[in-house]
């Protein structure tokens, strides 16, 4: 166990890699394992934002959301006709208004900072409820087309669900690359300076407003491509996405599986669901499961499920590892 | 241009005063829980519709709407105690993102508590006889419970007002909220105050809830919304000012409710825009002091 434990944190992206290649078949159904590798994505993009720069977001369903509509209105209404475009349409609505709501929410810091993140996007859900001619409104969006993935040469289905999470898995692997490149990378290494002591960062000459910003936007772009991939899953955007009870979900998968960890996203994406599945079998009640067990690890679990065990079995050190 | 009718601004202009009221009694107690303790009490919408249905339960139980005024919002009170003592105190000292998340879970809970005991349908909570109808200004009638909620509210401000000004424990509230190294330093044990501060900001929190469960009805999820509008208010007011909650739940009551009456559609959507203008032209809020508590 301790020697799994320290290489995957030693090998983040072959983990990866290795792991999400078997782990539909090692779920009851597939869909399930796709829903994973998606909200796990999404949570990872909080995490870069919460876990490493340590700035808590409330309102990550804002780019969420603003990805599954922006790939839903360029696919259903748009007519693109191009999966790729969809995605670029997706990517390119979350980067912007992560931009432009991260301009704004990062003027204040600290809680201020997560009520304003959680004010901004419940701006955006109002605009997408009463804009119904192209949102859809209330009954969200509907009709986007099942698309072939368009590939130099030949055109691949992804109505298989295998087909599709293989798709996923591609895209979500490259983001968990990527990430692995910013977090290793001098402006990885601001990030946590900026979450250890924000101070201390502008006294070395950092300008952290610049760095901030960058991390939002690039947590954005993360929570938009998990939004678009989620309307091609869907193909249909429920107006729920950009509300307020989206962005609880991913902090509460991020903080279950570990912030500030590489994989805890992945693991808390997993619990949650799995959870949640489990338990609307038995219970109607089951969100009060949940907040229970959320608040428990609050309370005493704050590092999570991955964070507790790579503190356990991985080396030891006072900040969570990889 | 076209004609507006006068009596209906008015009237609209009342209805958005009542809904400042509510505004300004969460966002009171919101303001107060964060200026002494920097913790943002994200169940508070939650104890807001507890407050409601506590109220509801209450009035069933006694049919007396003056005692499940008052007792409702202490059940709600004691609520809070309870949750301070026994969860959010162990938390002070880590970041003070974590009281948020903790609330947060807590919400979910009770949301969901409501659900089960009460149901998913709404319920209505009737006001007493006495306060039923409607009272002829003239120029418009208004309703009379309308107007109680106004005049509940100036009383409770005033009654808070008098406490934090004159009282000893009020000025070790307010320097508190100044400087808790140096107050601690003087010997007071801040943790008891903390202790009050969160069931008084709690039980107007109940307050609110009961206030408006007549006029808005009583459903689980009718904290949710308010507690968002709530932050805002705090958050143009100026996190920690008093003043700031009072003068911007008014002014977010007004534009609330004279957006409704002229694009009723943007209603929802003008609360986050004055914030945002509000946000640029002054960060701090309007009552804020610049750097104070982040």
């Amino acid at each position: 166990m301790r020697r799994v434990v320290r290489s995957v944190g030693a090998h983040p992206v072959l983990s990866f890699f290795a792991f999400f290649a078997v782990f539909p078949f090692l779920l009851p159904h597939r869909s399930l394992a796709t829903q994973v590798l998606i909200f796990g994505l999404f949570a990872l993009g909080f995490n870069l934002l919460y876990g490493y720069t340590g700035l808590l977001s409330f309102g990550h369903a804002a780019y969420y959301g603003l990805g599954a509509y922006g790939t839903g209105i360029a696919l259903a209404k748009l007519q693109v006709g191009s999966l790729w475009l969809g995605l670029a349409a997706g990517l390119v609505l979350a980067g912007l208004g992560g931009a432009a709501i991260g301009f704004f929410c990062l003027r204040r810091r600290g809680i201020y900072f997560a009520m304003l993140t959680l004010a901004f996007a419940q701006l955006l859900y109002f605009i997408a409820f009463h804009l119904a001619e192209v949102t859809g409104g209330d009954d969200g969006l509907r009709g986007i087309p099942q698309l072939k993935l368009g590939l130099p040469g030949f055109a691949v289905s992804l109505d298989s669900s295998l087909a599709f999470y293989y798709f996923c898995y591609a895209l979500v692997g490259l983001a968990v690359a990527g990430l692995k490149c910013i977090l290793d990378s001098p402006f990885g290494a601001v990030l946590q300076a900026i979450r250890e002591n924000s101070d201390r960062a502008v006294a070395c000459g950092y300008d952290i407003n610049r760095v901030k910003l960058l991390s939002f936007v690039f947590s954005a772009l993360f929570a938009g491509l998990a939004g678009s991939l989620d309307a091609l899953r869907l193909s249909v955007v429920p107006i729920e996405s950009l509300y307020w009870t989206t962005s609880g979900q991913v902090v509460m998968m991020t903080l279950l599986g570990g912030a500030g960890t590489f994989f805890g996203p992945f693991v808390g994406a997993a619990t949650f669901l799995v959870l949640e599945e489990r338990l609307s079998l038995v219970t109607e009640s089951w969100p009060l499961v949940i907040g229970a067990i959320f608040s428990a690890f609050v309370l005493f679990l704050p590092r999570g499920i991955w964070g507790t065990l790579i503190g356990r079995l991985g080396r030891v050190s006072p900040t969570p590892g990889p | 241009m076209f004609e507006i009718p006068l009596s209906a601004l008015a009237a609209q202009v009342f209805t958005g005063l009542v809904l400042g009221m509510i505004f300004v009694l969460l966002a009171i107690g919101l303001s107060l829980i964060f200026g002494l303790m920097t913790v943002v009490n994200f169940a508070h919408g939650s104890l807001y519709m507890l407050g409601a249905y506590f109220g509801f339960f209450l009035l069933g139980l006694t049919k007396n709407f003056w005692l499940s005024l008052v007792v409702a919002p202490l059940m709600v009170g004691t609520l809070g105690l309870l949750i301070e003592r026994f969860l959010i105190r162990r938390l002070y000292g880590r970041s003070p993102d974590d009281p948020l998340l903790l609330t947060f879970g807590l919400s979910l809970i009770m949301v969901e508590t409501a659900r089960l005991i009460w149901g998913k349908i709404g319920l209505t909570l009737d006001p007493p006889r006495a306060l039923g109808g409607a009272v002829n200004l003239g120029f418009m009638t208004f309703p009379t419970y309308r107007f109680f909620v106004i005049a509940v509210t100036g009383v409770v401000l005033i009654a808070l007002w008098l406490f934090l000004e004159r009282t000893n424990i009020g000025l070790i509230i307010r320097a508190g909220s100044r400087d808790p190294l140096m107050v601690r330093a003087l010997g007071v044990d801040l943790s008891r105050i903390w202790f009050l501060v969160f069931g008084i900001g709690t039980a107007l929190a109940g307050l609110a809830g009961i206030l408006a469960g007549p006029m808005r009805g009583v459903y689980a999820e009718m904290g949710v919304t308010m507690v968002i509008e709530s932050f805002v208010v705090v958050v143009v007011g100026g996190m920690g000012s008093l003043v700031g909650a009072v003068v911007a739940g008014v002014l977010m009551g007004q534009v609330v409710g004279l957006t409704t009456f002229f694009a009723p559609k943007a209603a929802e959507i003008m609360v986050f825009v004055v914030m945002a203008v509000v946000l640029l032209v002054r960060p701090s809020g309007l009552f804020g002091e610049r750097g104070l508590m982040e």
